[in-house]
C-alpha cells in the first residue's frame, strides 16, 4: 500500500508578486513555498501512514531547485521523492503536466491499495485542473474537494466540500483525492527528521524516463503540448475600503446611498 | 572560522521560526501574566524532537548538533524567553550531564524518556548559601551500604515544578586536598520526583521569566538506590562546572534571542509610529540606536555560535574544551540582552512600558541571563582565571 502525493512549489504570495515583462510571473525573484492545499494532501498521506504504516511518496515536477521542497516533505514524514525535471517538461500547461505527472505516477506503479493524493488547486494558477486531469489520464476514479478521508479494507469514504454544503462519497483504491487545505493541520518538520531527510532517497526522472510511456510524446508535453497559453498577468487593482455604517437605521441608510447612486 | 550554516542546520532553523511564530508567540504574554508552565508548548516540541535535539537516536535524541540545538533556544526566546529556558534546562542541565558522565544503564534508562519529552528535567546545585561556591553546599548524601539517604533543600531550581529526573549534588564526606585542608567531598546524583522523601517546595514569583517554574526542592530522608551516583564518587564538583559550561550555551542563546527579538519588534513599531509628522524610523537616532544594537546582536551571535561549534567537536573528540568560550559568549550575549532590551523599550516609549507590547516583558526576561548560571561576575572569574593561569 503506498500514498503517492503530487505537490508544487509556489511563489509566496503573502510576499512581493513580481511579474516579467511578457507578462509571465518572475518566479525567480519570489520566496517560494510548497503549496498550501498540496501540503493538506501531504497531510492526509502522512496520517495514514501513521495508521497503516503504509508508503509516502511525494512527487513534484519543477526545476532542479525543487528538490529543497521535497526534502522539506521527507522531513515531515514522506519516505522518499521523485522529483520530475528537465527541459522538455518546461512550459508545460495543466494539460501537459497532467500527461507528465501521469506517467511519472505510472513509473512508480500504482496498485490495489494505493491513494493518489493532490491538492485542489495551486495558488499561482487556481485551475483546479491537474488532479482531475491526472486521474482521468491513469482512469482512476476521482474524489475533489475533500476535506475529510477514512482509508479501510481498500475503500475510501471522504468528504467533499461543495459550496453550499457536504458531500460523502466512496470510492475503490486505486483513486485519486484532491484535498483542501481545511482538510487538516499539516504537521511541523521535526528535527530527526530533518537530520535524516538528505539520506532518503530521491529519484529524478527526466525526459529519457519517461518517454516509453504512451503519454509522452512531443506534442503532448512542454510548451508544445500545451493548449493554454499566458497572454498577460498583472496584479488587480486594490479595491477602496469599504464604508462602515452605524446606527440603529442602518438600512434606511443603506437605501438612501443606493438610491443616491440609481442602483434601486 | 565557518560560520555557514548546513542544509539541515537552514531547514531546522526555518522550522524553529515557524513553530515559535505560530504556537509559542501568540502564547507568551498569557503565561508571563499567568506565571503559567506552558505544558501545551512542551508537549509539542517534544513531538518534533526538541526535547533531545543534540543527542544520538540511540538514546532517543534527534541526533542533530549542539548548534541546532543552540538555535532552538534562540528561536523559542525572540518570542518567549520562558519557553527558550525550558528547553536549555532539560537539554542542557539534565540529559546533558546524563549524557556526558552516566553508566550505558543509566543513558538506557534516562535519555530515551527525556529526549521524548515523556520526562522533563532539571537540575540541583544553587543552595540558599551555595551555588558555583561549592564548599557551602549542605546537602548530604550519606552511603547506607544498599542505598543512599539524601537529606537537604536546593532553591530557584528551573523546571522543578514538572520535572520528573533531577540531577542533584551532594556532599559525600571530607577530604584533604593537595594544600593538605579538609575539604568537602561533593558527589551527583541522579533523583527522581517519585523518590521516598523527595519533594517539591515553595515556588518562586520572579521579575522575568515568569512561567518558567522556579521552585525549591526537598530532600527529607530521601532513599535513592546505589545505581544513582552520577559519575564517580567525589568527582561532583567537576560534573557540576562541565554542566554549567554547555548550560551556558543554552543561557547565552536565550539571551541571544530576547536581545533579537526585541530588535525585531522594535524595528516593526518604529516604522508605524509617527510623531512630528513622521515616522520615528525617519529619526537619525532611531537609525543609530537600531544600528548599533543590530551589531552588538550580530557580535553575541557569533560568539554563541563560535561557543556551539566547540561543544560539538568536543562531543566528537575534540581535546580542547570551551569553558572560556561558553563563558564569552554568556557573559557578552546576556550584557546585549539586557541593553538592548532596556534601549528598545525606551524607543517604544510610553508604551513599551505597557503591557500591551512585548518589550517590557522581553526587558524583565533579559535581567536573568545575567544572573542563573553563573552571574555576569562569575563569567568574568572563569575568563580572567584562564587569562592570568
Amino acid at each position: 500500500m503506498k500514498a503517492i502525493v503530487c505537490v508544487k512549489q509556489v511563489p509566496d504570495t503573502s510576499g512581493k508578486v513580481a511579474v516579467n515583462e511578457n507578462g509571465t510571473l518572475d518566479r525567480a525573484s519570489m520566496a517560494t513555498i510548497t503549496n498550501p492545499d498540496d501540503l493538506a494532501a501531504v497531510e492526509a498521506a502522512l496520517r495514514l501512514k501513521d495508521q497503516t504504516g503504509c508508503e509516502v511518496i511525494v512527487v513534484t515536477m519543477g526545476p532542479p531547485p525543487a528538490e529543497g521542497m521535497l526534502r522539506e516533505l521527507i522531513a515531515r514524514g514522506a519516505d522518499r521523492a521523485v522529483l520530475v525535471s528537465g527541459r522538455e517538461f518546461g512550459g508545460s500547461d495543466t494539460f501537459a503536466t497532467s500527461q507528465i505527472l501521469a506517467a511519472a505516477i505510472n513509473k512508480i506503479g500504482v496498485e490495489k491499495g494505493d491513494v493518489v493524493f493532490c491538492g485542489r488547486q495551486a495558488i499561482d494558477g487556481d485551475t483546479a485542473q491537474v488532479g482531475p486531469q491526472i486521474a482521468e489520464k491513469l482512469h482512476l476514479p476521482q474524489i475533489t474537494y475533500v476535506a475529510d478521508v477514512k482509508v479501510e479494507d481498500g475503500v475510501v469514504t471522504a468528504k467533499r466540500m461543495l459550496e453550499d454544503g457536504f458531500m460523502m462519497i466512496q470510492a475503490e483504491t486505486p483513486c485519486l483525492l484532491t484535498c483542501v487545505k481545511e482538510l487538516n493541520e499539516p504537521r511541523y518538520m521535526s528535527v530527526g527528521g530533518i537530520f535524516e531527510c538528505y539520506s532518503k532517497p530521491m529519484d529524478v526522472f527526466d525526459y529519457n524516463a519517461l518517454k516509453d510511456d504512451p503519454l509522452i510524446e512531443v506534442d503532448t508535453i512542454g510548451l508544445k503540448g500545451s493548449p493554454t497559453n499566458v497572454f498577460k498577468s498583472f496584479t488587480p487593482p486594490q479595491k477602496g475600503a469599504g464604508t462602515m455604517l452605524e446606527g440603529d437605521d442602518v438600512a434606511a441608510q443603506m437605501a438612501g446611498i443606493l438610491a443616491a447612486k440609481h442602483l434601486i | 572560522m565557518d560560520f555557514t550554516l548546513s542544509k539541515e542546520q537552514l531547514m531546522v532553523q526555518k522550522m524553529y521560526r515557524e513553530f515559535a511564530q505560530n504556537e509559542v508567540k501568540p502564547l507568551a504574554a498569557e503565561v508571563d501574566e499567568q506565571e503559567r508552565y506552558p505544558e501545551e508548548t512542551v508537549a509539542k516540541m517534544a513531538k518534533l524532537g526538541m526535547m533531545g535535539i543534540y543527542f544520538p537516536k540511540k538514546y532517543g535524541g534527534a541526533g542533530a548538533d549542539v548548534l541546532s540545538y543552540a538555535m532552538a533556544v534562540e528561536e523559542l526566546s525572540k518570542v518567549c524567553g520562558t519557553t527558550g529556558v525550558i528547553v536549555s534546562a532539560h537539554t542542557s542541565l539534565c540529559a546533558a550531564p546524563i549524557f556526558e558522565n552516566g553508566t550505558e544503564e543509566q543513558k538506557m534508562k534516562y535519555l530515551p524518556k527525556l529526549c521524548s519529552g515523556e520526562w522533563v528535567g532539571a537540575f540541583g546545585l544553587t543552595e540558599p548559601g551555595a551555588g558555583t561556591d561549592a564548599q557551602g553546599q549542605q546537602t548530604t548524601a550519606v552511603d547506607m551500604g544498599d542505598y543512599w539517604l539524601l537529606n537537604g533543600s536546593k532553591i530557584f531550581i528551573t523546571n522543578a515544578g514538572y520535572a520528573n529526573v533531577f540531577i542533584i549534588i551532594a556532599v559525600t564526606g571530607t577530604v584533604v586536598n593537595k594544600k593538605g585542608r579538609k575539604v568537602k567531598e561533593i558527589s551527583a546524583f541522579i533523583v527522581e520526583r517519585t523518590d521516598e522523601g523527595f519533594s517539591v517546595g515553595k515556588h518562586e514569583k520572579k521579575m522575568g521569566i515568569r512561567g518558567s517554574s522556579t521552585c525549591e526542592l526537598i530532600m527529607e530522608d530521601c532513599k535513592i538506590p546505589k545505581d544513582r551516583l552520577l559519575g564517580v564518587k567525589g568527582k561532583g564538583f567537576q560534573v557540576a562546572m562541565k554542566t554549567l559550561d554547555g548550560g551556558r550555551i543554552g543561557i547565552a542563546s536565550q539571551a541571544l534571542g530576547i536581545a533579537q527579538g526585541a530588535l525585531d519588534e522594535t524595528v516593526a513599531y518604529v516604522k508605524e509610529r509617527k510623531q512630528f509628522g513622521r515616522s520615528i524610523a525617519q529619526f537619525q537616532n532611531t537609525q543609530f540606536e537600531l544600528a548599533e544594537m543590530k551589531a552588538r546582536v550580530e557580535a553575541a551571535r557569533l560568539l554563541v555560535y563560535r561557543a556551539a561549534m566547540k561543544k560539538q567537536a568536543a562531543m566528537e573528540g575534540s581535546k580542547e574544551h570551551y569553558t572560556v568560550e561558553a563563558a564569552e559568549a554568556k557573559l557578552i550575549a546576556a550584557r546585549t540582552a539586557s541593553d538592548v532590551t532596556r534601549r528598545c523599550l525606551q524607543l517604544f516609549g510610553g508604551y513599551g512600558y505597557t503591557r500591551d507590547y512585548p518589550i517590557e516583558r522581553m526587558m524583565r526576561d533579559a535581567k536573568i541571563t545575567e544572573i542563573y548560571e553563573g552571574t555576569s561576575e562569575v563569567q568574568m572569574m572563569v575568563i580572567s582565571g584562564d587569562l592570568l593561569k
